[in-house]
């Protein structure tokens, strides 16, 4: 996280306040670039861009090179600058031209695949042409050195990026209100299908708006030189802050995303000194507020798509034998090869094992119950933490505090759930990111009872299960029967109750069923099952740390039952196997992993829409006619 | 100006249109007449393109357009003109006509904010209102506004009676007679029959998704059992 270490000064008086609050408007005022950049692109296109931070990050790297390369003075730095944006605004257009053109019709969250998919080979792709180290720029020219402000020093380019943000938005306010363009693009805002009933080519609007969006985050990032190091993972937490900016201001609100800029940026400035041990959290929280008062953030408003939902999902249908078959053969082998097998295959067979359960806990509520959650990871490390706490405070032995995991993770599931059923769509899988991320700064930054970032060691299994083949047996078994749990669930009265709410809320509320309960059951049912699967995952490393609770787990988890298909029982376990299996392969033969990972995503996400074993039962329905 | 030939639609897995035939001459006002639901607004929407036709034939000015993109055929001259009016509704009537704006073709008198005016003497009064904050039958007026400031040959009109006082819907059957002598060719779909009546030149009658009569309005007139048959609630 960026803005916090800078702040850290002792203040006393008032004049400190005056300057800390100034402080806080520059922090606004970066994050403002980036965010105005995100929301306006989500206002008409509808995606949630996630390569958003990745052009970020691209325009500071640009921009270090070609301010490096030319000569010092006002014309070097900032004709750089100039040339950086620009470049990174036509990448902008470009995947959208080659990538996301493409899939304006997929669901949400596949789209989210995608532009996931550009920020793991926009990371790859730098490092290998930046290489890992950071990198320092130079001072801007002319905006060196600092300035008395009430007899205490401000850094001049501070200055200077604070007046950056409100002439950003004034001049994206004249283009959006003083062109025909910016006309055009309210418009398609609002209802772009009636734009292009009009005679709007859509196709240019949309490519021309990921260009502006794209070049005010790489003019945000360019912007950055001057004040802190260039690197690798400036990508993925500006994208955090600015996800949490554009939906405490409204998603597609150019106003509310300045407003909220200027909340967070002074909730960072004067956090850390009032509340400097949970400055992690702060932000989060305030998100969660703004969303469960206001669901559609300050100045958002209930976006029209979501009133009418789209056509029911195909029904789930009983696999064909074959599959059965195929399955079984698959769990016979689980059960009967693993004793031939080395430690580091017995390992891997674990872990698949685990996210196997950790998958279809999450497909439970993306699939069946139509919820979005993109923040699954808390409930993966809820249980893996409860499970450690109780072998560290608690010296409980294996299987008791691996009987609390479902329960510390159940009771998160509760407690957040009720929140996050309520909104759907975009908004509840941020509010889940939101509950996720207070979860994972818990873990992080109360160290007394956590470790912090050294994580809680030692949490090894109990004598009996200590060889590695033990343990595998008994994940297996664990992991195998709450997957099959979670089937039985959905061919219980629960799942229709749960894919009615989903398909007609109307109709399901008239036939007497409580969308809200429904809804709120499955969401704990399945954070109490990626509770289990956390455990296992603590036993199985010895280890808890807070990445078990990051951003990057629920991207892994969302990943796996995408991967796997949304619509299909086998979805999330195809999914589940291949994503592990393919992420072993990568991490072992190429530093560039991620790289292929992404690669493999965009392949997928333009060419098998419905998942692996959607895609693989399409062939076998078309081959051996309608089962 | 406008022939369809055996359009078909469907939404999912549901057939809505089952083979539509119909034409429109120059100049010419034609109704499409139906009971809800018998697939008077998917017609429109599968002429535009707005809803993917799965089968069948429209040509326009004698080209093929069944399965283009609806911003081709607007920019081919065929307005627009949507049953649930979506006006933007933050935006100012002005910036709505804005968005509709589309030069004209050589030899017409391109339509202009002004000359809309005068069509339409209520919307004048309200140039920088927002469009959520206007009534319904002023959304009507302008939604019919904005489809012109496109200059189309022809507009499709999707039921402009709907939910409209009887005033309104007096004024609105003006409106189209005067769009008529100036040569523009309308589609219009209705379920008022008294509507239909004072505008149109001809009547086509759909059900089911099929049509099921066409003639003019006179024969329409003198023809009860098929307004029995086919409109009567």
């Amino acid at each position: 996280m960026r803005w916090y270490g800078r702040c850290a000064r002792r203040v006393e008086g008032l004049e400190n306040i005056a300057l800390q609050a100034l402080s806080g408007l520059a922090s606004a005022s970066s994050l403002f670039l980036v965010a105005s950049g995100l929301t306006v692109i989500f206002g008409v296109s509808r995606i949630v861009n996630f390569a958003h931070g990745s052009f970020y990050m691209l325009g500071a790297y640009i921009a270090w090179s070609l301010v490096t390369r030319l000569p010092r003075g006002d014309f070097g730095f900032w004709g750089g600058v100039l040339a950086a944006v620009l470049i990174v605004g036509l990448l902008g257009a470009a995947v959208e031209v080659l990538l996301l053109r493409r899939i304006y019709r997929a669901p949400e969250l596949f789209q989210l695949l995608a532009t996931f998919g550009v920020v793991l080979v926009v990371q790859d792709a730098t490092l290998a042409l930046w290489g890992a180290q950071d990198l320092l720029g130079p001072r801007a020219p002319g905006l060196r050195g600092s300035v008395e402000i009430l007899g205490l020093r401000f850094p001049r380019y501070e200055l200077f990026l604070i007046a950056v943000g409100p002439v950003v938005l004034g001049l994206l306010l004249l283009l959006f209100h003083r062109t025909r363009w910016g006309t055009l693009v309210r418009a398609a805002t609002l209802d772009r299908d009636m734009v292009g009933a009009l005679g709007v080519n859509q196709r240019w609007l949309f490519t021309s708006i990921f260009f502006l969006g794209s070049l005010l985050a790489g003019l945000g990032g360019a912007l950055q030189l001057p004040r802190e190091s260039v690197n690798l993972h400036m990508d993925l937490s500006i994208i955090t802050e600015a996800f949490v900016v554009v939906v405490v201001g409204g998603l597609g609100s150019l106003a509310g995303a300045a407003l909220a800029a200027l909340l967070i940026g002074e909730l960072h400035a004067f956090g850390i000194l009032i509340f400097p041990k949970i400055t992690l959290v702060l932000v989060f929280l305030v998100m969660a507020v703004v969303l469960v008062i206001r669901p559609y953030g300050l100045l958002g408003r209930r976006p029209a798509g979501l009133i009418a939902p789209g056509p029911a999902e195909p029904v789930i249908r009983p696999a064909p034998l074959a599959l059965r078959r195929l399955g079984l053969a698959a769990l016979g082998l689980a059960v009967i090869l693993p004793p031939f097998a080395g430690d580091y295959a017995l390992s891997v067979l674990t872990e698949m094992a685990i996210m196997v359960l950790f998958a279809a806990s999450l497909h439970l509520i993306m699939g069946p119950g139509g919820m979005a959650s993109f923040g699954h990871a808390a409930y993966f490390g809820l249980g893996a933490y409860g499970a450690a706490l109780a072998v560290k405070w608690l010296a409980l032995p294996m299987l008791p505090a691996l009987a609390l995991a479902p329960f510390a993770a159940g009771l998160a599931g509760l407690v957040f759930g009720a929140f996050c059923v309520r909104l759907s769509g975009v908004y509840a899988a941020m509010l889940t990111l939101a509950f996720a991320q207070i979860a994972w700064s818990a873990a992080f930054q109360w160290v007394e009872v956590t470790g912090g970032d050294n994580g809680i060691l030692g949490v090894w299994p109990d004598a009996w299960a200590a060889p590695k083949l033990a343990y595998y047996y008994l994940t297996l078994a664990l992991c195998l029967g709450g997957t099959l749990f979670l089937r039985r669930v959905i061919h219980a009265p629960f799942g229709y109750a749960l894919r009615a709410q989903r398909d007609s809320p109307l109709r399901a509320e008239a036939i007497g069923i409580d969308s809200f309960v429904v809804r709120f059951a499955a969401f704990a049912l399945a954070a109490a099952m990626a509770g289990i699967a956390g455990g296992l995952f603590a036993f199985a490393k010895g280890s808890v740390f807070p990445t078990f609770l990051g951003i990057s787990r629920s991207v892994d988890a969302l990943l796996m039952v995408l991967l796997g298909g949304v619509q299909t029982l086998a979805g999330p376990i195809v999914g589940a196997l291949a994503f592990t299996g393919l992420h072993e392969q990568l991490v072992r033969l190429t530093d560039y992993w991620r790289l292929g990972l992404g690669l493999i995503i965009l392949a997928l996400v333009l060419f098998f829409p419905q998942g692996l074993a959607g895609a693989a039962r399409a062939r076998w329905e078309a081959r051996h006619g309608d089962a | 100006m406008l022939a369809v030939e055996g359009l078909a639609a469907q939404y999912g897995r549901a057939q809505i249109l089952e083979g539509v035939t119909l034409g429109v001459e120059e100049g010419e006002v034609v109704v499409l007449l139906g009971r809800n639901g018998a697939g008077k607004s998917t017609t429109m929407k599968a002429i535009m393109g707005l809803v993917r036709p799965s089968a069948g034939r429209v040509r326009f000015r004698g080209q093929e357009i069944a399965g283009r993109e609806p911003f081709e055929i607007a920019r081919l001259g065929l307005g627009y003109v949507p049953e649930d009016r979506r006006i933007f509704g933050e935006l100012t009537v002005l910036e709505n006509l804005e968005v509709g704006r589309r030069p004209a073709p050589p030899g017409m008198t391109p339509w202009t904010p002004e000359r809309l005016f005068a069509l339409f003497p209520s919307l004048a009064e309200m140039r920088r209102r927002p469009g959520a904050r206007m009534s319904g039958g002023e959304q009507q007026m302008l939604t019919i506004a904005r489809t012109l400031m496109g200059n189309p040959r022809m507009i499709l009109l999707d039921e402009p009676s709907e939910g409209l006082a009887p005033v309104v819907v007096e004024r609105m059957a003006e409106t189209i007679g005067a769009l008529k002598r100036e040569g523009l060719s309308i589609l219009l779909s209705e379920q008022n029959l008294h509507f239909a009546g004072v505008v149109a030149d001809r009547a086509t009658i759909i059900e089911k998704g099929r049509i099921r009569w066409s003639g003019t309005m006179p024969a329409l007139r003198a023809a009860p059992e098929v307004r029995e048959q086919y409109l009567s609630v």
